[in-house]
């Protein structure tokens, strides 16, 4: 069994916005929608601001409370990697699982599905990293299978402290970020 | 300090939550309202009350009014869908952890419950249907006939109607993501506020459908009713006067509910503090306090009281401010309900 995650550098990103636009081109996003986004968290009084840029998008959590609450069976974890994907053709665009998701990662497509971040899939079925990753500048995107010991992101998951979105929220989210 | 900025900016979802418009709140609430109309009525045929020839008016007409309300629901549900011509997929599996899925299947249980106990009660509601089409008289007679079939009507429709009543609830509570809504007292707070708006209809319906030589009192009469008559003591029974008891119990109940629902959220997380907020001090208060607690509960439960003292005429008014309050109800919570959130700017 593998299980794909996503380790992300918050002391790298610069958020250039490179990966938004990488997803946005290579899975034909509508116009006015992002899967993912970059959002900006700055803490404390000047002079002693702390600032944390992350590159966020679907979760890909291991309790996905989408999946759950998805009265067709459109939203589903994928038996390879446990990316969380929907069925376009299977979903009838009731929202529960935008409702459902503690991270409003997704939206509705114009043409009437819920819509979100699939890791490219596509992608990595063919051995490559998902498009965001793969176009980072400053190479501080990670993508890899946490239950190898040996791959990259299990190593920096070992050595470097990170933290989760919500992890309150009991939804098990399999992006981490560096800090 | 704490400065969140995000570049996302998805519609329905940024800035905050507002997929839901008002298509959904009016379903919860006509699901809700027969809900309680399904479970008022099939009490009424358990308690062998049910006598073609004695039945009352509007518990006659309320099984042919609930299968028009939950049509009108079923349409508005309809319509908030973004994927419509995909609904069929709703019937092809059933999820047990998905509220929605328990709640297309138990749709699907809830109209056959009310057709039969619309043909129950067919030959006296509809007279001229009953010469027009002999058949649906026929059916109608022999389960009336049948002692058997007439309770299971009455069971089916109780259970059910719990079921559809509760239902209506969890859909929104199952959603954990919005801490106002994740409260395991929305279920039955709904199963109340649904039994007060049916019985409500049903009061109302008393007075669209007088027996023969009483009027309906008009709203001028309801006012001065509630100005002159309140210090009138209390004289012989009607028949609203239990419906006017069984409400009060309903939104007592409902009250009590309302108060376990915001001791719950308010002793919990900060996130569900907020949301309670919402309601209560926050941009929803005062929809919430003027026209769920004030003129939807309060001042109902305060006329309902006189007139079943006989201190004051029987009107439709409060019927008519039960449900103003239960569709207020489901708008405010629904719509504060979106807005509420685990703050993500907090890793």
């Amino acid at each position: 069994m593998s299980r794909n995650i996503m380790v992300i550098d918050t002391r790298r990103c610069v958020g250039c916005q490179d990966c938004v636009v990488a997803c946005q081109t290579e899975n034909d996003v509508p116009s006015g929608f992002c899967r993912d986004w970059i959002t900006e968290t700055a803490r404390g009084e000047y002079p002693t601001v702390q600032l944390e840029i992350r590159s966020e998008r679907c979760n890909h959590c291991a309790n996905p409370p989408c999946v759950h609450c998805c009265p067709t069976g459109a939203s589903h974890v994928h038996e390879r990697g446990g990316v969380v994907l929907v069925t376009h053709e299977k979903c009838i665009g009731c929202k529960a699982c935008l409702a459902a998701c503690p991270y409003d990662a997704r939206f509705i497509h114009p043409k009437g599905y819920a819509d979100k971040c699939t890791f490219c899939i596509h992608r990595v079925e063919r051995g490559q990293d998902p498009a965001c990753v793969s176009v980072c500048p400053t190479h501080c995107m990670h993508f890899g299978d946490a239950d190898d010991p040996l791959s990259g992101v299990s190593r920096l998951l070992a050595t470097r402290p990170h933290h989760t979105l919500l992890p309150e929220a009991g939804t098990k989210p399999r992006i981490y970020y560096l800090t | 300090m704490i400065e969140y900025t995000t570049t996302r900016h998805n519609p329905g979802v940024d800035p905050i939550l507002h997929l839901w418009g008002w298509e959904i709140p009016l379903y919860l609430f006509l699901g809700g309202l027969v809900a309680g109309l399904m479970i008022l009525s099939g009490y009424h045929i358990l308690r062998s009350r049910w006598d073609r020839d004695q039945a009352q008016g509007h518990y006659v007409t309320a099984p042919l009014l609930s299968l028009a309300l939950l049509s009108a629901g079923m349409l508005t549900l309809f319509l908030d869908l973004e994927h419509k011509l995909q609904v069929w997929r709703l019937y092809l599996t059933f999820r047990p952890a998905s509220p929605m899925s328990w709640g297309s299947w138990i749709l699907l249980f809830v109209y056959p419950a009310l057709v039969a106990s619309a043909l129950l009660t067919l030959a006296a509601s509809l007279p001229r249907l009953r010469q027009r089409l002999p058949v649906l008289a026929r059916v109608s007679e022999s389960l009336a006939g049948h002692n058997g079939a007439v309770h299971l009507i009455g069971f089916a429709n109780v259970v059910l109607g719990a079921m559809l009543g509760i239902y209506t609830g969890v859909l929104l509570s199952a959603l954990g993501a919005r801490p106002l809504w994740n409260s395991a007292l929305l279920g039955p707070l709904f199963l109340f506020s649904g039994l007060s708006t049916g019985a409500a209809t049903l009061h109302l319906l008393s007075h669209l459908t007088p027996r023969a030589g009483e009027g309906s009192p008009g709203f001028s009469d309801a006012l001065a009713s509630v100005m002159v008559n309140w210090l009138r003591p209390p004289s012989a029974q009607d028949g609203s006067r239990k419906l006017e008891q069984a409400d009060n119990s309903f939104l007592t109940i409902e009250l009590a509910l309302l108060a376990l629902f915001f001791g719950g959220l308010m002793t919990s997380t900060l996130a569900h503090q907020t949301g309670a907020r919402l309601l209560l001090t926050g941009p929803w208060a005062a929809p919430f306090w003027v026209f769920v607690v004030g003129s939807g509960i309060l001042l109902p439960l305060l006329l309902q009281f006189l007139q079943a003292q006989r201190r004051i005429q029987s009107t439709w008014v409060p019927a008519l401010l039960v449900l103003g309050g239960g569709l207020a109800l489901r708008f405010i919570l629904v719509g504060a309900g979106q807005a509420s959130h685990w703050s993500v700017a907090l890793p």
